[in-house]
């Protein structure tokens, strides 16, 4: 029996387009988050770029797992993370584990959050983003064996909080032209 | 496929996440255990993207070019007049520089001087920025058999950049000298006090270890010592600035901030090529108290 006779109610059948179409929906969420990475590895000169990487990972993955869980499904979660470590020059493991948590912060919150709108959800991002930035920088710390400023960690919190409304706006968007794959 | 209740499905779904966690603490262990499997998993990495890079770079140069054009514009009266005056000013050291270059040369010729052999180069574009919060380093895209190796000195139109610390089949990573783990011998130019310049991830770097009884002084410039066979000597650095809590900085004459094109040089200084950058720094660090290396020939007198 196909997948598409299991269920019942009325769908299209799925066709080859159609289904690579459903798979470009879903992966949209994913795919999109490892293109903004690889963008902001170019030298684009922009003050504070160090610190924009991870700050829209964390973004993407907060307003993903929120609205989108299925799309980002932990273990794409866990390769965003190694790219992301990768990319980033973090010692292995640091980038999969501050955003898995992240992840799994949102999908246990977004039942509580998404009713409440868009300052709720930025609100609560706030606790998030300072304590991915700490995290991130106790783990680099305890990695390389070395005393690292608390500057950085500072700023990323900063800017992590601060480009949440610049993503969320248009991932928002992009949110309402897939179809709702969650209802499937 | 194997079937399973949607209980024992929804179990499994749960533990994914615990499990993933798991892994990551698996993979930072990993990491700390295999120092050199992510050094060669990131140039893996970089040689993959290294042409989406440089499919990139034009465009994005040319974002830059325009926007620059539009910035320039609005102060283009006083830059003009800035720079006639900057002319002036450059054309009359232009005239010191070449009747002290003249004299240099005649002072060498009668020493009998040998003079240091030309270094090979090999000229990047800088395609990514290969650093991230806690480090700062350059990609460079490279061509295939560019034979640039570990330890090569990379420099921009201005100044010292930094060094190749790994290399790919089609990029090189070169860590800057603001980066935390780098480590200079230098030696202050007016004074010839050595010293060695560290990297604290910020835009200057400090200046450490100087001999008692010599003071770096504000603006003295600073450039590579031929200590620990690592730089050869006389690439400019930079120059001396305070922080406003006293201590020693040096403002990188590199452009550090925006490397586009850099030329790596092959001088053929051995004494860390190929050692791993913290072994390097280390040895560096350590090498601060070695006697001269025998590159530099002291030429005889008559």
């Amino acid at each position: 029996m196909a997948w598409i006779d299991r269920r019942p109610g009325v769908r299209p059948r799925p066709s080859l387009g159609r289904r690579l179409d459903l798979a470009a929906r879903a992966s949209f969420p994913a795919t999109t988050t490892v293109l903004l990475m690889l963008l902001l590895e170019a030298p684009l000169g922009i003050t504070g770029q160090a610190a924009l990487q991870p700050a829209v990972v964390l973004g993407c993955i907060w307003f993903w797992s929120l609205h989108r869980p299925r799309c980002v499904p932990p273990p794409v979660v866990f390769l965003i993370g190694l790219i992301l470590d990768l990319l980033a020059y973090l010692p292995f493991g640091v980038g999969t584990l501050t955003v898995l948590s992240c992840h799994g912060i949102a999908v246990a919150l977004r039942r509580f959050l998404l009713p409440h709108g868009f300052a709720i959800v930025w609100l609560s991002f706030v606790p998030i983003a300072i304590s991915a930035a700490i995290l991130m920088w106790l783990l680099v710390m305890l990695l390389t064996f070395r005393l690292l400023s608390l500057a950085p960690a500072f700023f990323q919190a900063i800017v992590t909080i601060a480009v949440f409304p610049a993503l969320a706006v248009p991932l928002g968007v992009a949110d309402r032209h897939i179809t709702d794959l969650e209802r499937l | 496929m194997i079937r399973l209740s949607i209980q024992t499905r929804q179990a499994l779904a749960r533990l994914t996440l615990p499990v993933l966690i798991l892994a990551s603490f698996a993979l930072m262990l990993l990491g700390k255990a295999d120092a050199l499997l992510a050094e060669r998993a990131r140039s893996a990495l970089a040689d993959g993207l290294a042409p989406i890079y440089r499919v990139l770079a034009d465009p994005i140069d040319h974002a830059r070019a325009t926007w620059n054009e539009v910035a320039n514009l609005w102060a283009m009266r006083e830059e003009n007049a800035r720079l006639r005056a900057e002319n002036e000013q450059l054309r009359r050291w232009q005239s010191v520089a070449l009747a002290l270059d003249a004299e240099n040369l005649r002072l060498k010729s009668s020493l009998n001087w040998i003079p240091d052999p030309d270094a090979s180069y090999v000229t990047a574009r800088v395609v990514a920025d290969a650093g991230g919060l806690y480090a700062r380093a350059v990609l460079l895209s490279l061509g295939p058999n560019h034979g640039i190796r570990k330890g090569q000195i990379a420099l921009d139109d201005r100044g010292l950049v930094g060094r190749i610390t790994e290399v790919g089949a089609r990029t090189a990573r070169v860590l800057l000298i603001t980066d935390l783990n780098s480590r200079i011998p230098v030696i202050m130019e007016s004074s010839r006090a050595r010293a060695i310049l560290i990297g604290t991830n910020n835009q200057r770097p400090r200046l450490v270890y100087w001999p008692e009884g010599v003071n770096p002084k504000d603006g003295e410039r600073i450039v590579t010592s031929a200590e620990a066979n690592a730089f050869p000597a006389n690439l400019p650095v930079g120059t001396v600035r305070y922080a406003s809590n006293g201590v020693p900085e040096v403002e990188p004459a590199a452009q550090l901030q925006r490397l586009e094109i850099v030329r790596v040089f092959d001088y053929g200084v051995s004494g860390l090529g190929g050692s791993s950058s913290a072994l390097a720094s280390d040895a560096k660090a350590g090498g601060a108290t070695k006697p001269q290396s025998p590159r530099r020939i002291t030429p005889a007198t008559h």
